[in-house]
């Protein structure tokens, strides 16, 4: 046992839509600094979690982040408390500008100058974002938007990033880019639960990783190891 | 010419007005897709409001207006709480259904206490400048001058702060709004409360310039500003003031050249035409498409 109480720690998530029971008690925990993936196919229950984890979706069962009961606690609390999420398919606001976009998310904040200084930060982060500050968030392509909605997260001074599929729709250029640049976040202090269908790519960068299938945890281990396993390379690494 | 001039006075004074309570109606539809058809009716507490005030506790205008506003914005929020955010996640429908009985419970509760049309107390005397033929009274430029000033006001909070951005990131998707740390419930009072007090305050102007007041007022009005908010295109605050604006001085035109029995009938037709060409209204548009 580790001396310090994981980052996030999930027992028996259970997320259901009416009848239909999309994530059936899944148990989990992503401890500072680790960056860790969850994979499956379409319909695994990948997004449930991520929106039960942010407040957006109610769930049965207990979640802690950062020692912290997350039960009853409204999204936008839970953004102050220091999680953030890139959920899927972006969540660009269209007809904001890039600039207002990324000024959004500093609602939680009230610290002008470190606002300001964080702004240029991920600017210089992600200098394409610079050259469209003033142009409307909808008129950005596909990887520009991807960017945006990391750099958006980053502003809020997230200990821990939940992405959504960040590979989603993107040329392997833009991917690896994007890796890159999730591996310098994380390098720099900031705590990931990636979700994707790319296996490979997560688990180049990922340190552990779970494997859902029908809304439960399959198997899970360490990056090399799922690497190596028969089932994954069959099921999600091409054989 | 001192003809065209003068009802272009009388197009800016009205148009100002329409302007003011269209803002109301598109701003809640614009975060929350509801038409909220009780707002005319809270024009129509704004003016009652008014009255109440000058006329029971003796109060100037500026006091007045701040008290209307402030009362009919606090209403607005009410409404929303009780009557609107239950039916959030029903079919839209349910809400507008709402919406309109909350606008009739408003007009009969009022006619309780005033079921014969009451005549609003001077707020202010009334002085009349003459250029030429030209007549202009205080109470025209106070209308327009105070409109005007709302409405730079409210452009600057939908454009220019914080509470603006999350009102319009609302609107774009609502759903994602709370990963970005904003209390979407408190933006959609404030939106409430911000559409109501501009409601209220052109029922204060209204019932100075046009002083008989009475609970139906602001059922035409109302209708007639949701058009307004309609063919500027519903949901974008500039278009509601250019709507206004455009239907005040169709009014206004056909009246000063015919019959005013032909000023409803030629003006609605007039939109519906506009309508049917460009549908999304002057300055909506359909919105870009995510890739």
């Amino acid at each position: 046992m580790s001396a310090k109480p994981p980052l996030l720690e999930v027992k028996d998530l259970a997320v259901s839509y009416g009848s239909l029971r999309a994530v059936k008690g899944i148990s989990l925990e992503v401890h500072e600094g680790e960056i860790v993936t969850l994979m499956g196919a379409n319909g695994a229950g990948k997004s449930s979690i991520l929106s039960a984890l942010s407040g957006l979706t109610p769930f049965q069962g207990t979640v802690r982040f950062d020692g912290q009961d997350l039960r009853r606690v409204p999204a936008d609390r839970i953004v102050a408390l220091g999680m953030a999420h890139v959920p899927e398919g972006r969540g660009i606001f269209g007809d904001l500008t890039v600039r207002e976009n990324l000024r959004l998310a500093t609602w939680i904040r009230h610290d002008r100058e470190g606002i300001r200084a964080d702004t240029e930060r991920v600017l210089d982060r992600f200098p394409r974002l610079r050259d469209r500050l003033e142009q409307p968030g909808g008129t950005l392509s596909g990887g520009e938007q991807q960017m945006l909605a990391v750099a958006r997260a980053l502003m809020s001074r997230a200990k821990l990033l939940l992405l959504d599929e960040p590979s989603m729709g993107l040329s392997p250029v833009l991917v690896r880019e994007i890796f890159g640049i999730l591996q310098e976040i994380n390098r720099q202090g900031v705590t990931l639960l990636l979700v994707e269908q790319n296996a490979n790519m997560a688990l180049r960068i990922a340190s552990r990783g779970y494997v859902l299938e029908t809304g439960q945890v399959a198997f899970s281990g360490a990056s090399g190891d799922l690497r190596s396993d028969p089932r994954v390379r069959k099921a999600y690494l091409g054989g | 010419m001192v003809y065209f001039l003068q009802q272009t006075l009388n197009a800016l004074q009205l148009g100002s007005l329409y302007a003011l309570i269209a803002l109301g109606y598109t701003m809640v539809y614009g975060i929350l897709r509801l038409i909220n058809f009780a707002h005319g009716d809270l024009f129509m507490v704004g003016a009652f409001a008014a009255f109440g005030i000058a006329a029971w506790l003796g109060w100037p205008f500026v006091p007045t207006l701040l008290l209307s506003m402030a009362a009919v914005a606090a209403l607005g929020v009410l409404i929303e709480r009780l009557a609107y955010k239950p039916l959030r996640q029903a079919p839209k429908m349910s809400a507008v259904i709402t919406a309109l009985g909350v606008g009739i419970f408003l007009e009969h509760l009022m006619l309780v206490f005033n079921p014969y049309p009451r005549h609003m107390p001077e707020l202010m005397p009334v002085h009349l400048w003459t250029v030429g033929r030209l007549s202009l009274s205080s109470h025209q430029v106070l209308i327009i001058g105070l409109s005007l000033v709302l409405m730079l006001i409210l452009d600057w909070v939908v454009m220019r702060t914080k509470l603006g951005l999350a009102m319009r990131a609302i609107a774009w998707n609502g759903r994602i709004v709370p990963l970005m740390g904003v209390p979407v419930n408190r933006v959609i009072s404030a939106t409430f409360a911000m559409g109501a007090a501009l409601g209220a305050a052109a029922g204060t102007l209204y019932a100075m310039a046009y002083p008989v007041i009475d609970p139906y007022m602001g059922v035409l009005v109302g209708w007639k500003a949701f058009i307004a908010a309609v063919v500027g295109g519903i949901g974008n605050v500039r278009g509601a003031v250019l709507g206004g604006f455009i239907l005040a001085g169709v009014e206004i035109g056909v009246a000063a050249f015919l019959p005013t029995t032909y000023r409803d009938f030629i003006s609605f037709g007039l939109l519906l035409v506009l309508l049917v060409v460009r549908p999304h209204g002057l300055l909506g548009r359909p919105r870009l498409e995510k890739v």
